[in-house]
């Protein structure tokens, strides 16, 4: 059971309370009807799916029930880091080397 | 009998308190502190199961939770029964019941060990080679077969009458295995002041100290400093003991799952008191101390009862006091095993031969082996064994370079052996923690760690008592120093310690012909070194492919013997080095474990919630028969007197639509959505229009995913211009407010609008029918009713029966139809005084399936049951719910993709079967011609069939290819032994125009 931070509560909490919402970062279309039929399925189905850092989205569904994105390794399960929604997508290296 | 193999003063057993249990019906004694194994080896009796697959006697191999052998049901009273249970691990208390298992008609004596003579022709992958053909005889030959033979031990009969319980449990330093390492690591780190779990999976803590009395630690004997220690412990306020509790999985973040067994050992429970408890345990540092674990040797016959493990033979010995045997030969590649030989002819048992199959062994344990009058055959090999139900004798050979000289026979009624031992690393590799092979220790120990743990003492490949005891000092040390205590380095004197090393051998060399050995690897699952090579010459490369072919480690013990004398076997197959081949993966649990510890107190009733509307007992009090409907509870018919289902439904039915029905609508979800914004959010959520909805005014809502599919639908008012009452199906509540939330949040934050669950705030009452308005009109204030001036699909905020309300005049009956909304605290006095006011006009309570059947009757979808998560508006029939004019809203670009406008979408139509009295299964296939062979093309399927009371004949709902273009074609349903025949029609089956609701 992964323990996981809200960003909005501030708080570090099991992973009963919180649910996967898929991929983050990955905004509805402004004017989905001007997209080519490419266009929407990749908007709609293809996802990156990466063997390692993932951006992805949660929702501490029962606590604040804020949507947030965070990153986590697919390998290891492990959270890098969570943010709120509407943020910009951090870089991941450079957050890295500021640790170090 | 009198437990001849018992040495009277020795061991930690009770020998003044006699214990009397049942093996297979007979008496046995053992003493107070035994395990059934122990009791029964005290007793001389070694043969205590069969295998799986050959049906070979066998006896016990361990002592401890790793044994593969000595598999037995246990009853502990009416219920109680349990298979598999471990011998080494059953503690006895009077009046166990334990039986053998895997045979038949007896242990001594079973049919079933027929297996092991035709043993040549079932090989490795017997299964996937055999069973193949003919087609045929799948059903009725092999299956039969395979079932009858698969499974070990019984299947308990009864519901499960134990307790299990559960618990969360915080700590700074776990500690998994309170040998000296783990002992020295609990000290060091619950001397620090840090809060310490210790836990051991035995009945006494102490590990390998409770085998090895003899070694002295800090001027004590073993024993006493064990007990000491434990004092200290016991007097740390921070620290916690727990005995009799295996760590079974580790997982992310330092969370480990204990079972702790807390009745089995018990002849009288204390009442209520749960048979085993889960712990679920957060800890800031882990350390695994979970020693080693023994490795058999590889050769012919290295399975008969009497032929086990020398570190077994030794705990036998030490902490319970018996001996294995009178006759005992010890076989070995590895030091430990020479002092179980020495231990054992200072207990008196006679120890004519050590075999080692090095060619050197260390100088002064040959000459302590000799002193004691022990024969040394170094460089020898074991060739095989005699005897039945017990070893007899066993075939040493001298090896010179590869030459395998002649063989002689030794008695012996005991053969102890010991391949090495294989660090115990489980848990670690739970944690996806890398394993590093050592040469030197020719094993793999802990590489790349991922969590915040520690590994001490024979589990880095460590070995000896003083090593274990430095190590795991410095482990808890370093766990105490990580959680940013201060904690120095505890030392220890020891004298006596046994050292000592080995190699790593794979099937021990054979002067006879191999492929007639039966050299077992894997005892339970009768895997021999032959399958193995087999399965390598069979094309079989990964280790993960050879463990299935041969289901090498796929055993109970969960390869915790085998995996290592598979590897070194397969290795050599594939002329490759042990770490380029691997291991396979470990996985929770690290040993068997109960359902009932897993499932805690989520059983019966607390399996799951059961949602209960307000008029519930109402329901109930009437005879209601209940069906579930997501969490909810709901009353599904109200049979009077000795009407069945369909009687009770077809009065229901008749009811409805020639007086009034009071139907229990509250489990609806509902949805307040407000802000000055809500308007337009329903605009981008909903297909419908919604800006233009007056208020006063509602409209059915179909929600689509922006794939196009149908999510939900549902009766949506506007109460004020910002304020709107949105149902959805009972069990779409969540979802759909998880998905509105989840666009409102992260699409459209800027939207002023506030989503708020209100599904348990109202109670509903959905009456029904002709006589709706004359029942509803009394009792409704400040409300003209009048279809003029409260028309179909208008909402309002009123007072019914003197509660505050909101009426919705909507119908999912085709009858006229008001539902009322009350807070849910009044839901059951509305409900009485709507029943009270309906007698004169003949009202009638009816459930869900009259429901279903009346909305079927005017062709309105459940979603979920006409619509399966790839029905698009289109293919239900509701391309008039959406708003022609819209931009854009969830979904809409979906309804453009190229399969969605494609020609021959399954459609939803209506189906009428030719025999009017025939009702259609829900779920059956529809093919386009019924002579075509098996297997047929399938174009639909019924979604919903009911009997139609108001029509006197049965109709049905289908998802079909093409189907509006099919109407008036006849299509056909195969069902077991005959083909129905059913025309396409329409959906709405009764009032097509909905004349019935303009009244």
């Amino acid at each position: 059971m992964l323990l996981i931070h809200c960003p909005y509560c501030d708080e570090t909490l099991p992973e009963p309370e919180f649910a996967y919402a898929g991929e983050a970062h990955i905004a509805r279309p402004a004017d989905p009807m001007a997209l080519t039929d490419e266009e929407w399925r990749d908007f709609l189905f293809i996802r990156s799916n990466p063997r390692g850092t993932h951006y992805e989205r949660w929702r501490h569904v029962h606590g604040c029930g804020r949507f947030f994105n965070a990153i986590r390794d697919t390998v290891s399960d492990k959270f890098a880091m969570t943010y709120r929604a509407g943020e910009p997508r951090p870089n991941l290296d450079a957050l890295k080397e500021a640790a170090e | 009998m009198t437990q001849p193999f018992r040495i009277p003063g020795r061991g930690r057993v009770d020998q003044s308190r006699p214990v009397q249990f049942t093996f297979d019906g007979r008496t046995v004694t053992g003493c107070l502190g035994d395990t059934v194994a122990s009791a029964l080896l005290a007793n001389g009796i070694h043969l205590m199961g069969r295998s799986f697959k050959y049906h070979r006697p066998r006896g016990v191999v361990s002592a401890g939770s790793e044994e593969p052998n000595a598999l037995v049901g246990t009853s502990r009273g009416p219920g109680r029964f349990e298979p598999n249970t471990r011998a080494t691990m059953q503690e006895i208390w009077d009046e166990l019941r334990v039986e053998s298992q895997n045979r038949w008609p007896g242990l001594a004596f079973d049919i079933g060990a027929i297996n092991d003579r035709f043993g040549r022709f079932l090989p490795a992958g017997f299964y996937y080679k055999t069973f193949m053909w003919p087609r045929s005889f799948w059903d009725k030959v092999y299956e039969p077969f395979i079932r009858a033979a698969a499974g070990l031990g019984r299947s308990p009969t009864e519901p499960d009458p134990d307790l299990y319980a559960s618990r969360n449990l915080h700590c700074e330093v776990l500690v998994v295995g309170a040998g000296p390492a783990g002992l020295a690591a609990a000290l060091a780190a619950g001397r620090s002041g840090a809060s310490v779990v210790l836990v051991d999976e035995q009945s006494a803590m102490g590990g390998t100290l409770l085998s090895e009395p003899d070694v002295r630690i800090d001027g004590q004997g073993a024993w006493d400093w064990l007990a000491a220690t434990l004092a200290e412990l016991r007097s740390l306020p921070s620290v916690r003991l727990m005995t009799r509790t295996t760590a079974i999985g580790y997982y992310h973040q330092n969370m480990v799952g204990l079972c702790q067994r807390v009745t089995d050992h018990l002849a009288s429970p204390p009442e209520g008191a749960p048979r085993e408890r889960l712990w679920r345990v957060r800890a800031g540092q882990v350390v695994l101390a979970q020693g080693a674990i023994e490795k058999p040797l590889v050769f012919d016959g290295n399975d008969r009862p009497g032929v086990m493990l020398a570190g077994a033979a030794q705990t036998f010995l030490h902490r319970f006091g018996v001996k294995v045997g009178d006759r005992a030969v010890v076989v070995t590649s590895h030091d430990s095993a020479w002092h179980t030989a020495f231990d054992l002819a200072r207990a008196g048992v006679r120890v004519p031969a050590i075999v080692d199959v090095r060619a050197q062994v260390p100088p002064d344990l040959a000459a302590r082996a000799r002193s004691l009058g022990i024969e040394v055959l170094a460089s020898h090999t074991v060739t095989g064994t005699t005897g039945r139900l017990r070893v007899a004798s066993v075939m040493v050979n001298p090896v010179r370079g590869d030459r395998v000289g002649p063989w002689r026979g030794i008695d012996c009624d005991a053969l102890l052996m010991c391949g090495g031992w294989t660090p115990s690393l489980h848990l670690f590799s739970h944690t996806k923690g890398s394993l590093a092979w050592d040469a030197q220790a020719g094993a793999f120990l802990p590489d790349r760690k991922t969590e915040d743990c520690e590994i001490a003492g024979a589990g880095r490949g460590l070995w000896g008592i003083a090593a274990a005891l430095e190590d795991g000092a410095k482990a808890g040390t370093a766990a105490a120093k990580a959680l940013g205590r201060v904690a120095g380095v505890g030392t220890f004197a020891v004298e006596d310690d046994r050292t000592g090393s080995g190699v790593v051998v794979k099937e021990l060399p054979t002067d006879r012909d191999a492929s007639l050995a039966k050299a077992f690897i894997d005892f339970q699952n009768d895997v021999t070194a032959k399958d193995i090579r087999l399965a390598v010459r069979e094309g079989m490369r990964s280790i993960e492919h050879v463990k299935r072919y041969t289901t090498n480690g796929m055993a109970t013990d969960q390869g915790k013997l085998s995996n290592i004398n598979g590897l070194m076997i397969a290795a050599d197959a594939l002329g490759k080095e042990a770490p380029q081949v691997g291991l396979t993966t470990f996985r929770p649990p690290y040993a068997p474990t109960t359902f009932g510890a897993l499932a805690g107190y989520h059983r019966g009733s607390h399996f799951e919630v059961t949602r209960k509307t307000p008029i519930d007992a109402w329901a109930e009090s009437r005879g209601a028969v209940f069906e579930p409907v997501a969490l909810w509870r709901r009353a599904r018919y109200f049979p009077q007197g000795a009407e069945d289902m369909r009687a009770a439904v077809a009065r229901e039915c008749r009811a409805v639509r020639t007086a009034v029905g009071l139907f229990d609508a509250s489990t609806l979800g509902k949805i307040e959505v407000m802000g000055p914004d809500a308007a337009t959010f329903l605009e981008r959520m909903y297909t419908n229009p919604w800006a233009k909805l007056q208020p006063g005014r509602c409209r059915y809502g179909l929600l689509l995913g922006e794939d196009g599919f149908i999510r939900d639908d549902g009766v949506i008012g506007r109460l004020t211009a910002d304020k709107f009452h949105v149902t959805t199906t009972t069990g779409g509540a969540a979802r759909v407010l998880n998905m509105m939330e989840d666009y409102l949040q992260t699409e459209w934050p800027d939207l002023d609008v506030w989503l708020t669950s209100t599904t348990e705030a109202w109670a509903v009452a959905a009456v029904q029918g002709p006589n709706a308005r004359k029942l509803l009109e009394p009792l409704v204030e400040g409300l003209d009713l009048s279809d003029a001036a409260f028309p179909h699909m208008a909402v309002a905020e009123c007072t019914v029966a003197g509660f505050p309300a909101r009426l919705f005049r909507v119908s999912f009956t085709g009858e006229l139809g008001f539902e009322i909304n009350v807070p849910a605290r009044h839901g059951l006095a509305l409900w009485e005084k709507l029943w009270q006011a309906g007698q004169s006009h003949g009202i009638t309570a009816y459930g869900t399936e009259t429901m279903h059947v009346l909305r079927a009757e005017k062709g309105f979808i459940l979603v979920g049951q006409d619509t399966d998560g790839t029905v698009t508006p289109g293919d239900a029939g509701l391309d008039w719910a959406i708003g022609k004019q819209k931009k854009d809203f969830v979904g809409k670009r979906s309804l453009q993709r190229p399969d969605i406008v494609a020609k021959g979408r399954k459609q939803l139509v209506g189906l009428l079967t030719e025999d009017p009295r025939e009702v259609l299964e829900e779920g059956a296939q529809i093919v386009a011609d019924p002579h075509q062979p098996v297997p047929m093309t399938m174009i639909g399927h019924v979604t919903s069939s009911y009997w139609s009371e108001a029509l006197g004949r049965s109709i049905a709902m289908a998802l079909v290819e093409g189907g509006r273009d099919r109407e008036g074609q006849t299509l056909h349903i195969p069902m077991p032994g005959r083909t129905l025949r059913a025309k396409v029609t329409g959906t709405a089956f009764v009032d097509p125009e909905g004349q019935r609701l303009k009244v």
